[in-house]
């Protein structure tokens, strides 16, 4: 057993680190720092350099577009990212799409879909979950029925509603888990759908949450005529794809490498925030005492995620042990949180930016500690509630 | 032992939330926020003039009834269930108590503008890295013939937009961060030199930052004693903090209840979301908070007049630790539906995040009771 580097990761970390350092882009960084608000074109920056040095997608395939790093070098990149507080990219289509098109996509799907989204010029969003079909995601109901058009070609029309759609008001596309079959099994009728947001029958409505920004949307489809073509895998297969993407997708929001940077400048934070006293809040045991246990159990946490990562690469998994990430690296997230409002004091109290203690420098930042502590409440709500992590723990790992 | 509410006190909660029942929906405060004025003026009339409840608390002397911090207790719980954006506690409790204790020639004729829904008060205390410590004042009097110039920045004070008055701690003596030293000063909100930059909390209620320059004082506007005002600001702060647990009480009961009734009607897998065990014990431990709160706030009011600034600071801390679980897991068992603006759910708990770290967060006062212990 060992947690030593190999001489050649080290190198890699170098090359990694001193790359990000000349190529982050000063326009961006600027943004980040005044904590105003950033655009989707202030995040494009950052996709551009990336992509045109290859390292734009790091998990897909050599050929389509991805590195040939190992998982460990995979992981090196994403401390690095993290500790050069380089902004979060928008992920839907390198993290989600991306893979399922190159797994069960045709030549054709991933001809026309794959290089837009390495280059930034298609955004697409994730319709998944519906205002009846949260946690039960496989009771949705939005509906594909396949017809032959006046041109004689096939189509799906889909109706239905989709909920919690994060950033739908900048997708260009989507993908869509439908219903094509409702005599079937819940899961087993089921399609993945690829659909243009311009499509006539799509309307997006922003839901304001209570940080007070829009980041999620309603998205109602009414009659969308959708092209067969836009059909990834087979019918009623879709929940093989969208199942292949769940323990990705928990690993990825446990946020270990960006908990660990946040964890640091709240060291800082704490070493520039009054305490009653007078003395600065860090040298406060009570305060301190609550970081302390925050950095052990982030500890135990990268130690759990390297060995998830380990374990992958000798073609183990990830499997339930996922669900420990996403519980743990959600909780300590939001616990950094708690305390940066604490922190912050009467300073914390609005949701005004505030630089000084905001933690959250990697994305928008415009509505202040207190803000990016309430958006931060979804943690443990989404990418599968916290409980039903806890299910997934009980019944497959424990078999209770 | 009685922690039965007398038959006064009982009309005095049921008028006032049959009032507030009938006059105060969240669409009515929703609207009330994103108006211009930020508060309803209207509300605070009706609960002067029609409930005649602002006088509650005060001395008949005084034109109030005599009663006293249960009467607040009970007000403030109601004021708590509807998220009232009215100043209850700068205006009848911080600046009423202050003034009380003050032997200001005009404190009479102040109070009855109060009661009679004329007089607001916010109180300016808090300051750049004071963090809590009522002491850590750097706004200064200097002497100025017979009076002073106020110079300095409050910030983040609650209800300096509507108040027509501001209670203002500078210093006049001492160090930065001494008791001694510290006066207590009033002044109309119009006064040259005042000037604000506004902002809505988090929990709805309208603040500014205030910053004084060289604003002229005149004998007449300290209240209390010159270098020692802290001796009357502390007995009232924790007169406000015993009142708050009350609002806190209200907030978290409709929390809990909105949270039960929601797992009753969502449906996931076939059944309620009620059905789950593991959410029946986590609304169990709502409960429990909630009534652990509710029992340490009865006390807290029960002994705040004695004084009791240790059984101040444990109410604070039960009550806070209660807030940040009832509001946490009200939201998370709203699902996607408590992140939303929309639904009242969120607002609660803004609210409830808001009061565990008002006059204190839990570490300041975990400190301030074993300091007394």
């Amino acid at each position: 057993m060992n947690l030593d580097y190999t001489d050649d990761e080290n190198a890699f970390r170098e090359e990694v680190r001193e790359f990000i350092a000349q190529a982050y882009p000063k326009e961006l960084r600027q943004a980040q720092d005044s904590q105003q608000g950033l655009t989707k074109e202030h995040t494009l920056l950052w996709h551009r350099v990336l992509a045109e040095k290859g390292w734009i997608a790091p998990a897909w395939p050599r050929d389509l577009g991805g590195t040939d790093w190992t998982v460990t070098q995979r992981h090196i990149w994403s401390q690095e990212l993290a500790r050069a507080d380089a902004f979060e990219l928008y992920f839907f289509g390198l993290s989600m799409l991306g893979p399922v098109l190159f797994t069960f996509g045709t030549e054709e799907q991933k001809r026309r879909f794959l290089p837009d989204i390495l280059a930034g010029t298609t955004w697409w969003c994730q319709g998944y979950s519906e205002p009846g079909a949260g946690s039960d995601l496989a009771s949705l109901k939005t509906r594909a029925t396949r017809v032959t058009g006046d041109d004689g070609k096939e189509y799906y029309i889909v109706n239905g509603q989709k909920t919690w759609t994060t950033l739908a008001q900048y997708a260009d596309w989507g993908f869509f888990l439908v219903r094509t079959d409702t005599e079937a099994k819940p899961q087993a009728g089921i399609s993945f759908l690829l659909i243009d947001m311009k499509s006539p029958g799509v309307t997006v409505n922003p839901i304001i949450t209570l940080d007070g920004e829009h980041e999620v949307n309603d998205v109602f489809l009414d009659n969308v005529r959708v092209p067969v073509e836009n059909l990834v895998y087979e019918e009623n297969k879709g929940w093989t794809c969208a199942k292949a993407l769940l323990a990705h997708e928990r690993v990825g929001i446990a946020g270990v490498a960006q908990s660990k940077r946040k964890l640091e400048k709240l060291y800082q934070i704490a070493g520039r925030a009054f305490a009653d006293n007078g003395a600065r809040l860090v040298e406060d045991p009570f305060f301190r005492r609550k970081l302390t246990e925050l950095e052990i159990d982030l500890m135990a946490l990268e130690i759990t995620e390297l060995r998830t990562l380990t374990g992958e690469a000798n073609g183990r998994g990830p499997g339930p042990e996922s669900s420990i990430l996403k519980i743990c690296g959600s909780e300590i997230k939001q616990r950094l949180q708690s305390l940066a409002v604490e922190a912050a004091g009467a300073d914390g109290t609005d949701l005004r930016p505030n630089p000084e203690y905001n933690l959250c420098l990697t994305t928008d930042g415009s509505s202040g500690v207190m803000g990016d502590y309430l958006n931060g409440r979804k943690y443990t709500i989404f990418g599968g509630s916290n409980e039903i992590q806890r299910n997934i723990i009980a019944k497959t790992v424990l078999g209770l | 032992m009685d922690f039965d509410l007398t038959e006064e006190q009982s009309m005095l909660r049921d008028s006032v939330a049959g009032y507030l029942g009938g006059n105060y929906k969240f669409a009515d405060r929703a609207a009330a926020i994103h108006s211009t004025q930020g508060w309803r003026p209207i509300v605070w009339q009706a609960l002067a003039n029609e409930l005649g409840v602002l006088g509650v608390s005060f001395p008949e002397h005084l034109g109030g009834f005599g009663g006293g911090a249960i009467e607040n207790m009970v007000l403030m719980e109601e004021l708590g269930k509807v998220l009232s954006l009215e100043p209850f506690v700068p205006t009848v409790i911080i600046g009423g108590g202050i003034l009380q204790r003050s032997n200001h020639p005009a404190a009479s004729d102040l109070i009855g503008g109060v009661i009679a829904g004329k007089t607001i008060f916010a109180f300016a205390s808090n300051e750049k890295n004071g963090r809590y410590n009522l002491a850590s004042v750097n706004t200064v009097a200097t002497a100025d013939g017979a009076g002073w110039r106020l110079n300095g920045t409050k910030i983040a004070v609650v209800a300096a937009p509507l108040a027509t008055h501001l209670i203002v701690t500078a210093r006049t003596g001492g160090d930065q961060r001494e008791r001694k030293g510290v006066s207590v000063f009033m002044v109309e909100s119009s006064r040259p030199g005042i000037t604000m930059v506004p902002f809505t909390r988090a929990d709805g209620l309208r603040a500014a930052d205030v910053k004084f320059d060289s604003v002229s004082l005149g004998k007449d506007d300290l209240i209390g004693q010159l270098d020692d005002g802290l001796c009357i600001v502390d007995p009232v702060i924790d007169e406000a903090i015993a009142a708050t647990c009350g609002e806190a009480c209200g907030v978290m009961r409709v929390m809990l209840d909105s949270t039960i009734e929601y797992t009753k009607q969502r449906k996931q897998f076939g059944v309620p979301l009620s059905s789950f065990q593991v959410l029946q014990h986590r609304m169990a431990d709502m409960f429990i908070h909630l009534e652990q709160a509710v029992s340490i706030t009865y006390m807290a009011n029960i002994k705040v007049s004695d004084p009791a600034p240790r059984a101040i600071s444990a109410a604070k801390v039960r009550v806070g630790r209660a807030c940040r679980f009832v509001g946490e897991n009200a939201v998370q068992l709203h699902g996607g539906m408590g992140m939303s603006e929309e639904l009242a759910v969120s607002h609660y708990f803004k609210r409830a995040l808001v009061i565990e770290n008002e006059f204190g967060s839990i570490d300041h006062h975990l400190a301030r009771f074993e300091r007394l212990s």
